[in-house]
């Protein structure tokens, strides 16, 4: 199968979840003598791309009309080259960029997606993908029928992919701007900037819950812990409904995914919602106050008590062991 | 202006899920059923739409499937919505599917906004309003906490990874609503009384002139059980040596 990555990037290369996109593209085109490229949309991108390189050929769309990523221009590009160069099979990975421009690319392309892809496999031939449906409950294997196929995939079920060797190929793709959609204007971005890693993207997550009742305690206890343990800070929804966190924080069905090596829940019930989110975590530890509280079934550790007690302790506990 | 609100009817989110032994789908037998959360969130935003503004003609609410959709549309009529329309359609639908039978309709209603949820709880594709919005060919903004109209087009906020991101777009447009939106308002039990009595506009797809091809295909499904150890500590010093000594993650 030829197989299009299309990545996501940063100022300083392509992101760490589109690695595992690279990763899922590179073990299907093994699967299937077939080939990898990546596509990267922006402008002024040239430093990304040579990152980009690193990992497989690479076609770039710089452009100043594509400077943010709007869905329907970058759509209607995306469609465009995959439609040139007879993809059979385009990836992302699962983020809301993907979310938001890749269905929209596969309404150009025919429909054959499948969005949240945790694993593949082969079937009398067939390229078949594994999903979760109900917050995690169920996994469904399904078929996609049509040509090319598109899907979007957990990076927490592949592992970013490394360097290779050599460097690939850098091809310009030219943008026709009085062929891209003009219905969409990017007014702003109003990012929060943290000084601590993607929640996404971090080995260890301290995550806390209604029961962390402000912000300067959530700072304090979560974020404290975190620092201790160089670990990201993530949230229930009840955090950000509440105004104490961010969105960006939000883990869970409706949120972000994530599976770090270590997720520690602090004053989080373990609604289905919220475990949708983490229960792939290699090692999960809760701590609440209830001991009926359903986090407990899923968490490797429980410990029953107060987080306004415990989590200071621990901190300290830290501080004197490093 | 008319806002058409498609409605998904999705299991309660409450409930436990059952794979068939066959794995060929979910028990259903007593399992209650709702409006999808986001598609709920859409109707309320539609309804918050037309209170404030002059130029609302109709909330119309569109269901794609069995009739057993038709509680959920009566929920939407006693949330508020001025009409609802049931496109019959008795086969499997993935989103290409639902997407397009709503895009024929849309040709047929000509709708201003299509106002939709994000996801639906059930699968969780969020694929459908993204396909919908690519063969309209009109702008999208999903995953919308904001929605304000200006200048005769929309500005949207949307929620992102990498934070809140404001987007123009002009009308016609699809919406997707995501959980901070707005907080649904409760349907009570006089307007669902109400919402009983309306007439529910009933549509063959075929009369749409859409042809049910799946583009995804169900092969079977799985429970996923739980491999955790569920190990209860007795104390902060047993957990650090623990994590430190057995699972080596300090
Ligand atoms: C459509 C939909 C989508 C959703 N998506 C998400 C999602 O993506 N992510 C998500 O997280 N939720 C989501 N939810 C919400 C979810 O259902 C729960 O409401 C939410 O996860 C609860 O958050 P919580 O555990 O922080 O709060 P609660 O359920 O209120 O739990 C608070 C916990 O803190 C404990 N506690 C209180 N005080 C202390 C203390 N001092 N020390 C220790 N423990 C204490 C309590 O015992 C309790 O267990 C969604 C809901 C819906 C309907």
């Amino acid at each position: 199968m030829r197989v299009l990555i299309l990545c996501e990037h940063e100022s300083h290369g392509i992101r760490l979840c589109s690695r595992s996109a690279v990763a899922f593209a590179n073990l299907v085109a093994e699967q299937t003598r077939g080939s990898v490229e990546c596509l990267l949309l922006g402008h002024s991108v040239a430093a990304v791309a040579q990152d980009a390189a690193a990992y497989a050929p690479v076609l770039v769309a710089d452009h100043p009309a594509l400077a943010n990523p709007l869905a329907d221009r970058y759509a209607k590009v995306i469609s465009d080259v995959v439609k040139q160069r007879g993809c059979d099979l385009v990836v992302a990975a699962a983020t809301t960029f993907a979310k938001d421009i890749l269905p929209r690319a596969a309404g150009l392309l025919g429909g054959a997606m499948a969005s949240e892809v945790i694993g593949h496999e082969f079937r009398d031939g067939q390229l078949c993908f594994r999903r979760p449906l109900f917050a995690g409950a169920v996994v469904a294997t399904v078929a996609l029928h049509g040509r090319p196929k598109l899907v979007t995939i957990r990076p927490s079920a592949y592992p970013a992919a490394g360097v290779r060797a050599g460097h690939g190929d850098i091809t310009a793709v030219a943008v026709d701007e009085g062929i891209l959609p003009k219905k969409t204007e990017f007014e702003a971005l109003q990012s929060k900037l943290s000084n601590r890693p993607d929640v996404t993207e971090a080995r260890i997550v301290v995550s806390g819950g209604r029961g962390i009742k402000s912000s300067e305690d959530f700072e304090r206890l979560v974020g404290g812990l975190a620092d201790k343990l160089h670990a990201a800070t993530g949230s229930s929804r009840a955090l950000v409904d509440a105004g104490i966190t961010p969105n960006a924080f939000q883990v869970g069905q409706t949120g972000k995914v994530v599976a770090p090596e270590l997720y520690i829940a602090l004053g989080i019930s373990g609604a289905v919602q919220h475990l949708a989110g983490m229960k792939n975590s290699k090692t999960i530890v809760a701590i609440n106050s209830d001991p009926e509280a359903p986090i407990f079934e899923v968490a490797d550790y429980g410990l029953v008590g107060d987080v306004y007690e415990l989590v200071p302790q621990m901190i300290a506990k830290l501080d004197g062991a490093l | 202006m008319k806002i058409l609100v498609p409605i998904k009817r999705v299991p309660d989110t409450d409930q436990k899920i059952q794979v068939k032994p066959d794995g060929s789908g979910i028990v259903t037998d007593g399992l209650p059923f709702v409006i999808n959360p986001f598609d709920a969130i859409a109707v309320e935003e539609a309804l918050r739409i037309r209170e404030k503004s002059t130029d609302v003609a109709e909330v119309l609410a569109v269901s794609v499937g069995t009739e057993a959709c038709e509680p959920q549309l009566r929920t939407a009529l006693a949330m508020g919505a001025d009409n609802a329309t049931l496109i019959h359609c008795d086969a499997p639908l993935d989103p290409w599917n639902v997407a397009c039978v709503l895009r024929a309709y849309a040709g047929r209603y000509q709708p201003e906004l299509i106002l939709m949820g994000k996801q639906g709880v059930d699968d969780d594709f969020s694929q459908t309003g993204q396909m919908l919005a690519a063969l309209l060919d009109w702008p999208q903004a999903t995953f919308a906490s904001k929605i304000e109209f200006l200048g005769g087009g929309l500005r949207v906020t949307r929620e992102t990874d990498a934070g809140l991101e404001i987007v123009r777009v002009s009308l016609p447009a699809v919406v997707t609503a995501d959980l901070r939106l707005n907080e649904p308002r409760y349907a009570s039990l006089t307007s669902m009384m109400k919402a009983r009595k309306k007439t529910i506009e009933r549509i063959p797809t075929a009369q749409l002139g859409v042809v049910i091809e799946p583009r995804l295909q169900l092969l079977g499904l799985e429970a996923v059980p739980s491999r955790r150890k569920s190990v209860r500590v007795g104390s902060l010093d047993e957990l650090l040596v623990k994590l430190r000594d057995e699972e080596k993650v300090l």
